[in-house]
């Protein structure tokens, strides 16, 4: 007995330790030998550089995929993101046959395969006559970014109180002066945070966008297409360091903002959770 | 609002609230039953019964929240139906406050006044007035997360009042709340109803609350209204018996029926004899029999040789001591139950031993018939 | 003072607008949600359709041949080469949800009973390296396995090794470790919330009516959190199956799952109709392993009672 309270006080937290290791393990090393010298990823390293950094912005076709990719990405988070606010709404307020079965159709490409989901709307939109592009690559994305929308904003929406709405239309608002000074302020975090996450989602998607996408690349793409040269690898480290960097930033921005939407509905629960 | 003079009682004779023959089905079930109700202007009236009684849908059918399926609802003399929410006489506290999380306390109690563009500095006059009347003045800048349970409910009540609604209507304001509280807010609650003179409707499960606090109550059962009457002639005449239970303890008899007549009834009682007593309007012969309660307080003790002209007799089998009270069960040969009977502790109830024979006084009005 | 209100309405009236606004709160919430459902219909269930009706068709060249044919999935089923692949992908996929949710168990267990005051922030830790690009992580896992990479070089400088090994990359357990990494915070996740719902003080009285930590572990807190240890199986072993970055980069020759084959199916092979009966029989195989995965877990928990 004794000895089962060791390991959970003294083992659990070093094998914590441990695993938080394993998890940023690969992340570390894209910044790391994103300024070494030899393009060669081994240690020790040859030297130090931030040549790779200035090589990034005179590729043409690297800017056209990150132009591509911030398109995709801010149409595919708007768009979910209006359909997830509808679904949410549509949820957490009204009771209504169907709502679980539609929530759970809602939420199966989370655990579908993205091969099949993009091979199958590939069939699709080729027998519909849709010439693929980055308008294809929008729709295939909102299917997989719904999902995440739907839970960041069902937590938000999920603890607002509903005689608060009550209370507005109790004192003389109409509906939609309450929804303009009372739900909307109170859901704005969640509706931020999921235009981040979707965001995010989108611009590292990689899978959808290979079948989808026509003739331009967005950014997973064109580092796809990277990694078959050794000799790109040190772009690709750099270019994979800034999108770390700037997902980072998203996300922190995003979670910042669903902790204080939680808090204000005194509601707690993750990005997933 | 008409100016009215401020006397003691700011209650008048005009009817505020006419709720006639209203149902309110949800399917096969029905959350209140053909109700009915006059509620006058100025008068603090509550809604009283246990949960699932159909107090709260009243108060929703009037607020707007909820639509009678059948009846009809007037405030003011006005039909409020296919009136929504927003554009009813009526304001409400309600139960979790619903304070709006993002808006301070002045901007919370200026909420409904910004739709009456009243200007800048009126609006900010009727807001400090409303503060002033909860006790919150200087607490305006508080945001809504740095308030209290008991400043969360000033809040509530202000930003209801400061609409100056022909109706307040409360949603147990009060449950959230701790004991001592509570019943600070009791007597606060009252007080600013007679300043203030507004109809005041409250929904409550707590007895005492409604007792404390109301002009007049009605008790509601399982969707109907069982009675309506003042605090006291509840408490004394109750209707039947579930309204006597409901009010706090009540001794039954069994009696059997030997005159009947308009308004009265005479009984036999094995422990308390011939009786004669008001007969209840719901009274319904129960063949030759029927229920009189009486309440523990109702009771006495007589001590030594001391003599009245109405006792029973029996022996105390428990005491359970209260502090300021004692209470007693008592076995009277011949009532098939005990009877409980509550004594104040001046003159030494306390130290009754069990088993000892006892002697209890009674008034004869004390004794109510009750319908079942 | 609110607005007064005027006109009153007859009372059948009344009646009647009642009933259709009790229908009209279903129909608005139905009507709200209608534009996202009727997305996913038509982006999700409609190709879904599409891809089980292709594979029932024949490939004819550059048409499609609309008779009705089992032919596709006799060849998935029957041809070693997609029977292998197969095989092997679910095998895969096994592994790495059965690493998965068994090294993310502990850590879900720490952040609950032991995150304290800072659940949040080590919720944020975990879910930091699955926001960067799924892309880049795999890569990196090549850059640390390989021959001439992080691991091979580091333990050759600890002179625990004389020459690289061959044995990290480009084989079976290259793509377990790099899926096992990817999908750690999705395994994590589900079993933190499941965890986090336990009423501590059933905790409490199982100690009270004498069960050690073990014990009490045994029989409380890990039946309990069965639903979050079946959500993480889920979520991590059907798409799993599904994926084909991995394998094409760190996987090698015995890496190759079904996916890569589906990939060139409906790209350079050009055989859509048997892509389409792979993608099916895949799904049908690997949902059937997670339900009975699923059903073993729950049978095993109502044991542990």
């Amino acid at each position: 007995m004794t000895a089962i309270r060791n390991i959970l006080s003294r083992w659990l937290p070093a094998y914590a330790f441990l695993y938080i290791v394993f998890l940023y393990l690969p992340v570390v090393f894209l910044p790391i030998f994103s300024v070494n010298t030899s393009a060669s990823p081994k240690f020790p390293l040859a030297g130090l550089t931030l040549q790779w950094y200035r090589d990034l912005p005179n590729t043409p076709a690297l800017i056209d995929a990150t132009r591509n990719s911030l398109m995709v990405g801010i149409a595919a988070a708007l768009l979910s993101t209006i359909l997830g606010i509808c679904a949410a709404r549509a949820i957490t307020r009204y009771r209504f046959p169907g709502r679980r079965a539609i929530n759970g159709l809602i939420m199966a490409p989370l655990v579908l395969p993205e091969i099949i989901l993009a091979v199958s709307m590939l069939l699709v939109m080729l027998q519909l006559g849709l010439a693929l592009s980055l308008v294809t690559v929008v729709f295939g994305h909102v299917l997989v970014c719904i999902p995440y929308s739907l839970s960041v904003l069902t937590s938000g929406f999920e603890g607002f109180d509903r005689s608060l709405e009550e209370a507005s239309a109790d004192l003389g608002e109409t509906a939609f002066g309450t929804f303009r000074r009372v739900t909307l302020p109170m859901v704005a975090p969640a509706i931020i945070s999921s235009l981040l996450v979707c965001f995010t989602i989108s611009l590292d998607e990689f899978i959808i966008a290979f079948f989808l996408t026509g003739t331009e690349p967005t950014l997973p793409i064109y580092i796809w297409g990277q990694l078959r040269f050794a000799s790109k690898l040190p772009g690709v480290l750099a270019l994979g360091t800034l999108l770390l960097v700037g997902s980072f930033l998203l996300l922190t921005i995003a979670e910042l903002l669903r902790r204080r939407a939680a808090r204000r509905t005194q509601n707690t629960g993750g990005v997933l959770a | 609002m008409p100016e009215k003079p401020m006397p003691e009682r700011s209650q008048s004779d005009r009817t505020m609230i006419e709720i006639s023959h209203v149902t309110r089905s949800y399917g096969a079930f029905k959350a209140l039953d053909d109700a009915s109700l006059t509620i006058r202007e100025g008068e603090f009236f509550s809604l009283l019964g246990p949960s699932g009684c159909g107090k709260t849908t009243l108060l929703r059918m009037i607020a707007g929240f909820d639509n009678p399926t059948t009846g009809t609802i007037a405030v003011g003399g006005q039909s409020m139906a296919g009136i929504p929410a927003n554009r009813r006489p009526t304001n409400m506290v309600f139960q979790s406050y619903a304070i709006f999380p993002h808006l301070n306390v002045e901007q919370n109690v200026a909420y409904g006044l910004r739709r009456l563009k009243l200007g800048a500095s009126e609006e900010k006059r009727r807001v400090d007035e409303a503060l002033a009347q909860v006790s919150l003045t200087g607490l305006g800048k508080r945001g809504a997360h740095e308030l209290s349970g008991g400043q969360r409910q000033r809040v509530a009540l202000a930003r209801a009042l400061v609409m100056r609604p022909k109706v307040l209507l409360l949603d147990e304001p009060l449950s959230a709340l701790d004991k001592k509280l509570r019943e600070q807010m009791q007597v606060e609650l009252r007080r600013l109803q007679q300043a203030v003179g507004i109809t005041f409707i409250l929904v409550t499960h707590d007895q005492y609350e409604a007792l404390a606090m109301s002009d007049r109550i009605a008790v509601m059962f399982g969707g109907r209204i069982a009675q309506v009457a003042s605090p006291k002639e509840i408490y004394q005449r109750p209707v039947n018996r579930q309204v006597a239970d409901f009010l706090g303890g009540m001794n039954f008899v069994k009696a059997e029926i030997v005159e009947e007549n308009g308004s009265s009834l005479v009984v036999d009682t094995l422990g308390f004899g011939r009786v004669k007593t008001e007969k209840p309007k719901a009274f319904v012969r129960n063949g030759g029999g029927a229920t009189l309660g009486i309440r523990p307080e109702r009771l006495r003790v007589l001590w030594e040789d001391a003599k009245s002209k109405f006792e029973v007799a029996g022996r105390v089998v428990e005491r359970h001591y209260f502090g300021e009270i004692t209470h007693l069960i008592v076995e009277i040969p011949g009532l098939e139950k005990p009877l409980s009977v509550t004594e104040t502790n001046d003159f030494g109830a306390d130290d009754i031993p069990v088993g000892a024979p006892i002697r209890l006084a009674y008034d004869p009005d004390a004794l109510v018939a009750l319908a079942d | 003072m609110t607005a007064a209100a005027e006109g009153s309405q007859p009372l059948g009236l009344r009646g009647r607008q009642r009933t259709s606004l009790l229908q009209s709160e279903a129909a608005q919430g139905f009507a709200l949600i209608s534009p996202t459902f009727l997305y996913a219909l038509v982006l999700l269930v409609m190709p879904i359709l599409v891809v089980v009706a292709h594979s029932f068709w024949t490939q004819n060249y550059l048409t499609i041949d609309r008779t009705f044919t089992l032919a596709n999935y006799r060849i998935a089923v029957t041809e070693p080469i997609y029977l292998d692949l197969l095989m092997r992908s679910l095998w895969i996929s096994l592994l790495v949800s059965f690493f998965t949710v068994v090294l993310a168990y502990p850590i879900a267990f720490y952040i609950s009973f032991h995150g304290g005051r800072h659940k949040g922030l080590w919720l944020f830790l975990i879910t930091i390296p699955f926001w960067t690009s799924y892309l880049l992580r795999v890569m990196s896992w090549k850059v640390i396995l390989g021959y001439n990479g992080v691991l091979n070089s580091g333990l050759m400088g600890l002179g625990i090794i004389k020459e690289p090994s061959t044995a990290l990359l480009y084989n079976t357990s290259a793509v377990v470790i790099t899926l096992t990494h990817a999908w750690a915070a999705f395994a994590i996740l589900p079993i933190f919330v499941s965890l986090e719902k336990i009423d501590r003080s059933l905790i409490e009285a199982a100690t009270d009516l004498g069960d050690g930590p073990l014990r009490r572990f045994l029989r409380i807190t890990l039946p309990l959190s069965v639903p979050g240890i079946v959500s993480a199986i889920l979520i991590v072993m059907i798409p799993t199956v599904g994926d084909f970055v991995t394998p094409k980069l760190v996987g090698g020759k015995d890496g190759v799952m079904i996916a890569n084959a589906i990939q060139a199916l409906f790209g350079k092979g050009a055989n859509w109709p048997l892509g389409a009966a792979l993608s099916v029989t895949t799904m049908l195989v690997v949902t059937a392993m997670a339900a009975s995965t699923v059903l073993i877990i729950r049978s095993a928990a109502r044991l542990a009672r």
